[in-house]
């Protein structure tokens, strides 16, 4: 049925609300995500972001209203084909420490068994796709590698079984920020080359104009406005300017006094 | 007549003693393992039933270790003979550490690793066997260890029941007042607890987990 309406949601929240012993983390939301689009949830941290993003795959369950993945509430789902259906990044990365490279990126594929030599080949074209030459790094584990190629890896590993959505929680959060603007820009490069639906939660308003397509505001598990980032810098919304704000002071600060700067 | 002399003279009898003390510490690490290894992994999933599991082991864990063979001699099928009590009683001393390091090593394990795994579709087994466990292995083999270390010790007082091993030089030295017969029981036995150490110790320096 869902191939008939195009224009359906990959994902649909609907009078979504989530409690923790009484307490609201997510209260009263709805969202559309849009087939083929890069969402950002902006929000700071305890915002419920991260909430919202395991409410997609299942693995919170609103305490009212329903979450819809293609069309069918989360709760109808079987929680592992749910969960193989969508691609998830998180900050620590999750890589499994007694896995190699290989290993951890052919997971997915390994799991729902396809021919070992499909998965070595698929496992090779997604290490290529995130930058990482296969030979030189199949045979590693995660603790040789740096932040960067360890989250290269993660990205890898998400996308491996062709998942139509992609959920992104914080993946560069723990990079340096010169390491972490090159991620950024290869992961656009990335979004354009594969198709899918990217859900991405991020604290920084510069990650979220980069990449999104969409930046939904959240605050204290409400939404608190949905903009392009061209709306964003307009926006007068008093949570949208404090972003802005704190967003520009670094810049106001720089130029002037560049060489007292250096020495600092 | 010298130590040396007396260890040379009695070799088959050390020998006999040394194979028969290593069956009984075998057997009942084998049955301490079968028990303790799911034991634990069931405490990792049922957290409530931590408190009185580990509570029962640590209670066995306080009684006297000639006490315990005493209290089991009248058990019905295990009174039958002296070596399967003995090695039952070895089992239930062994069994703390085993349960308690493979709950503290399932639970140890990165919770950001078992939330991607579940994440990414995983299910509750195969996140066990291939995430879990191995990631566990190190702790596990590290309780394994302390318990064989703890059972080869305990296993010398098997033989005042009549189950063998090298407690029948311990005991037949202290009735004799020689303290070479003594020796000829405590000394392989301490050279097996030092071996087993060392060779357990090597397995989980292989299994433990790469870290950078």
């Amino acid at each position: 049925m869902s191939n008939l309406t195009v224009d359906e949601p990959a994902v649909e929240f609907r009078q979504v609300q989530f409690r923790i012993d009484g307490r609201p983390l997510i209260t009263d939301l709805n969202l559309g995500i849009q087939r083929g689009e890069t969402l950002v949830l902006l929000g700071r941290s305890g915002s419920g972001k991260t909430t919202i993003l395991k409410l997609i795959n299942g693995l919170l369950c609103p305490s009212q209203g329903e979450v819809l993945v293609e069309g069918r509430s989360t709760i109808a789902w079987e929680p592992v084909r749910l969960r193989r259906h969508i691609g998830y990044v998180i900050q620590e990365t999750g890589l499994f420490p007694h896995f190699t490279v290989e290993r951890n990126v052919g997971l997915i594929p390994r799991l729902q068994r396809w021919p070992r030599e499909r998965t070595k080949a698929r496992v090779e074209e997604i290490l290529s796709l995130v930058g990482l030459d296969p030979h030189q790094f199949r045979e590693r584990y995660p603790h040789q590698l740096s932040g960067g190629q360890r989250q290269r890896v993660g990205v890898a590993r998400a996308l491996a079984g062709d998942p139509p959505i992609l959920l992104m929680d914080e993946p560069f959060g723990a990079l340096d920020p010169l390491t972490r603007s090159e991620t950024q820009h290869e992961f656009l490069e990335l979004t354009r080359r594969v198709h899918k639906t990217i859900v991405f939660v991020t604290h920084d308003l510069r990650e979220a104009l980069l990449l999104a397509s969409r930046t939904v505001l959240i605050e204290q598990g409400r939404l608190a406005g949905i903009y392009s980032s061209a709306e964003f810098l307009q926006s007068t919304d008093p949570i949208a300017r404090q972003y802005i704000d704190a967003f520009r002071t670094g810049q106001e600060a720089l130029p002037p006094k560049r060489e007292s700067n250096e020495l600092a | 007549m010298s130590l040396l002399e007396y260890f040379l003279r009695h070799h088959d009898e050390i020998l006999e003693l040394t194979m028969e003390h290593l069956w009984l510490v075998g057997m009942s690490m084998m049955l301490a393992i079968a028990v303790g290894v799911p034991l634990g992994i069931l405490l990792s999933r049922r957290p409530g039933l931590s408190k009185p599991i580990l509570g029962s082991a640590s209670i066995v864990e306080t009684i006297p270790s000639l006490a315990l063979f005493g209290f089991l001699l009248p058990a019905p099928w295990l009174g039958a003979r002296a070596d399967r009590l003995a090695i039952t009683a070895l089992a239930l001393y062994a069994l703390l550490p085993i349960i308690r390091n493979t709950y503290t090593g399932i639970v140890g394990v990165d919770p950001a690793v078992r939330e991607a795994a579940r994440g990414m579709g995983m299910t509750d087994w195969q996140i066990l066997f291939q995430v879990q466990l191995p990631l566990a292995s190190g702790v596990i083999l590290a309780g394994v260890r302390v318990a064989t270390v703890l059972t080869v010790g305990i296993a010398t007082i098997a033989a005042a029941i009549g189950a063998g091993g090298l407690g029948e030089f311990i005991f037949r030295g202290l009735s004799m007042v020689d303290n070479r017969v003594i020796l000829a029981g405590a000394i392989p036995a301490a050279l097996m607890a030092l071996i087993a150490d060392l060779i357990l110790g090597m397995i989980e320096g292989r299994f433990r987990v790469p870290h950078s």
